[in-house]
């Protein structure tokens, strides 16, 4: 008998087409059976080739994957219980919703009176009922998604894989999209793996976020632990939402430490896991961008700030309940405020006002 | 009240409407003298075939050349009792089995191609060259060197053993460049797909490629079909002794001095377009099928 469980083991995977560049580097990663997980990156990252590993759609070049226990390089999809969900969903444009979800159940053998059974009660529970004697091109994008997971839910796979299935559709619908994906899953009870290049996707989502560069695991962790701990530059310039400045460690007193900077006194940074600076390294440091306040010059820094930097408004944009403000703070680096609204309209600032930017000295972040 | 209306629009709307819309009404010039042009192009492509046509129909006076001598069906009477003329139903039998065989192999071979060139192979282009060679080369020329090639083995050329042969040799690399073109619509991630819901390979090719690929895989059939039946310059040396249709007008022609040339020209002519009518209306049919069992 066959382990239902969908929990997975990336063992030193690596995956290479053309014998000499690696896709995939060596990936070592645990997820937990019923997880919701979402791989991250840019693309040509391997994000793909990862989910195409796990799916059986690849073989690795070296390495691992285990399912439930079970070795699966070599195995057919349907050997591995998984089941794939296709980036333009890839229905089969001849057959109805019905026989496109019954597709799997039809080449087991199962006769045609069952397989449209099971179908309906699927179709029923994605709620196409109306739909399903239509053909996949009569369909809207969400409910062509909808087809496209029922197709691949009626197999009852332990894990689905999910090769960025929102990009195709308009923003209101991938909202709405994203939260029934959400409920499937819930509802199933079975491992997500989920592929995309957007950070609000995977974080909205994933009980597990993984950020990859070039083939590579930069981060695993918790939505939360990724967004607001970021490992490195890399991945808190990819999940964004963060400030990240440079400079030189000028000196270190105990539980801090102080880099060199436009300010007049430098930056000071609390030390976290980062416990071996030295004065002369440089380091990268992140502060969220919701943490930065903005005062006037001359006026009183608010309290628990101890580092303020003078900078120019260069841009301001308003985005409903905040205020984008861009600064120059950090010459050729991004450098952003994000404003509650009513904060900024109570003193409102226009383009080309100095402002010192401040933080409480307890938000800044160094990185690795 | 009703005229003034009318006026109105006409003295406000030309001015808007002449800068938005200019085609609206009248026509730019250079649209007559397309036309003219088309109607020209169609008069040289359909005139000629229908003088045939209207000849085959003049009574038992009836001559060659106009002008017309009464309307009958004389000469398609003529045409299936008399001897003299020669033997077209036999000829005519022949032609249709060649093609049908001739359809059958080129669907399945250019199927199969069209598979086998999803990917790159060693020596793909050498082989999609030799085969674009056979359709350049000169059909006599192809056709003389089968007959010389089946004498020399000690063959006896017949309709549907040289003849098929060098046939293949030209509605092949036509059906295999229709797949092509068919091919490349198909979007193999529905192969990946069915391959991932469990599908065998066969099952994979039987329940999702040919269904998908149907309307060109008729339309593949519709060219080996229509280039078998009118083929000439390759079946003329390699016939044999019983001739196929074309070459049994092609040697009517030199003896036969009747309209009933021309009665065989317009049946052969209805065959052809009877032949194209049911492979689109099948194609018709298949697309209409699907979207009638979705409408349910």
């Amino acid at each position: 008998m066959k382990s239902d469980r969908g929990d997975i083991e990336l063992a030193g995977v690596c995956k290479s087409f053309d014998g000499a560049t690696y896709v995939v580097d060596g990936v070592n990663l645990k997820i937990a059976d019923g997880a919701y997980c979402c791989f991250i990156g840019p693309s040509g990252c391997g994000k793909t080739t990862i989910l195409r590993m796990i799916a059986g759609h690849e073989d690795p070049t070296a390495g691992e994957i285990v399912i439930g226990g079970q070795n699966v390089v070599g195995l057919a999809p349907v050997q591995r219980r998984t089941a794939m969900m296709f980036q333009s969903y890839a229905l089969f444009p001849h057959l109805t919703v019905r026989e496109n979800i019954a597709f799997a159940l039809r080449v087991r053998g199962m006769s045609k009176a069952d397989r449209l059974r099971a179908a309906d009660a699927m179709i029923e529970k994605v709620r196409l009922t109306q739909f399903a004697d239509r053909l996949p091109a009569q369909l809207s994008g969400g409910q062509q998604q909808r087809v496209a997971l029922a197709r691949a839910a009626i197999t009852e796979p332990r894990v689905l894989l999910l090769d960025e299935p929102l990009s195709a559709l308009d923003e209101q619908l991938r909202v709405q999209m994203r939260q029934e994906l959400r409920r499937m899953q819930q509802e199933l009870g079975i491992t997500f793996i989920h592929v995309t290049h957007t950070q609000l996707e995977a974080i909205a989502l994933a009980d597990l976020v993984v950020v990859m560069e070039q083939g590579k695991i930069k981060q695993a962790g918790a939505a939360r632990d990724v967004y607001a701990h970021p490992h490195d530059r890399y991945v808190a310039e990819f999940m964004g939402g963060q400030n990240v400045l440079s400079g030189r460690v000028e000196k270190v007193n105990g539980a801090s430490f102080t880099l060199a900077q436009a300010a007049p006194d430098g930056i000071e940074v609390p030390l976290q896991a980062r416990s071996t600076v030295s004065v002369g390294d440089k380091v990268d440091i992140a502060v969220r961008r919701d943490d930065v306040a903005l005062v006037r010059p001359g006026k009183d820094l608010p309290p628990g700030c101890t580092t303020s930097l003078p900078s120019r408004v260069r841009a301001i944009e308003y985005q409903g309940y905040f205020v984008k403000v861009m600064l120059d703070t950090v010459p050729d680096d991004e450098f952003v405020a994000y404003v509650p609204e009513k904060t900024f309209f109570a003193d409102p600032f226009t383009v080309g006002d100095v402002v010192m930017a401040t933080w409480a000295t307890g938000s800044a972040l160094p990185l690795a | 009240m009703s005229a003034v209306l009318a006026d109105m629009p006409e003295t406000v709307v030309p001015a808007a409407t002449k800068a938005i819309a200019p085609s609206r009404g009248q026509r730019p010039w250079t649209f007559y003298v397309l036309a003219t042009l088309f109607a020209f192009y169609v008069i040289a492509l359909y005139g000629p075939m229908f003088c045939i046509y209207v000849l085959s129909f003049q009574d038992i006076r009836g001559g060659l050349v106009f002008p017309m001598k009464g309307h009958s069906l004389h000469w398609y009477v003529d045409l299936f009792t008399q001897v003299r003329t020669g033997d077209v139903k036999g000829s005519f039998d022949r032609s249709i089995k060649l093609a049908v065989i001739v359809t059958i192999i080129t669907v399945v071979v250019s199927f199969l191609a069209g598979l086998g060139f999803r990917k790159r192979f060693r020596g793909d282009t050498i082989v999609f060259y030799m085969m674009i060679g056979s359709l350049v080369a000169p059909g006599l020329v192809l056709g003389l060197g089968t007959g010389l090639l089946f004498q020399a083995l000690g063959l006896n050329a017949s309709w549907y053993t040289s003849a098929l042969g060098a046939q293949l040799s030209w509605t092949l690399p036509f059906g295999v460049l229709v797949m092509f073109a068919v091919m490349s619509r198909f979007n193999h991630v529905w192969e990946e797909a069915a391959y991932d819901l469990g599908a065998s390979r066969w099952q994979s090719v039987r329940l999702v490629m040919i269904p998908v690929l149907a309307p060109g895989l008729v339309a593949v059939a519709l060219f080996g079909f229509t280039l078998s039946y009118d083929e000439f310059a390759r079946s003329l040396q390699t016939a044999g002794s019983l001739n196929t249709l074309p070459l049994e007008i092609w040697s009517m022609t030199l003896n036969v001095t009747s309209p009933s040339l021309y009665a065989l020209g317009t049946v052969t002519t209805v065959v052809s377009f009877v032949v194209i009518g049911a492979s689109l209306g099948s194609i018709v049919l298949i697309q209409k099928k699907r979207s009638s069992s979705a409408k349910g």
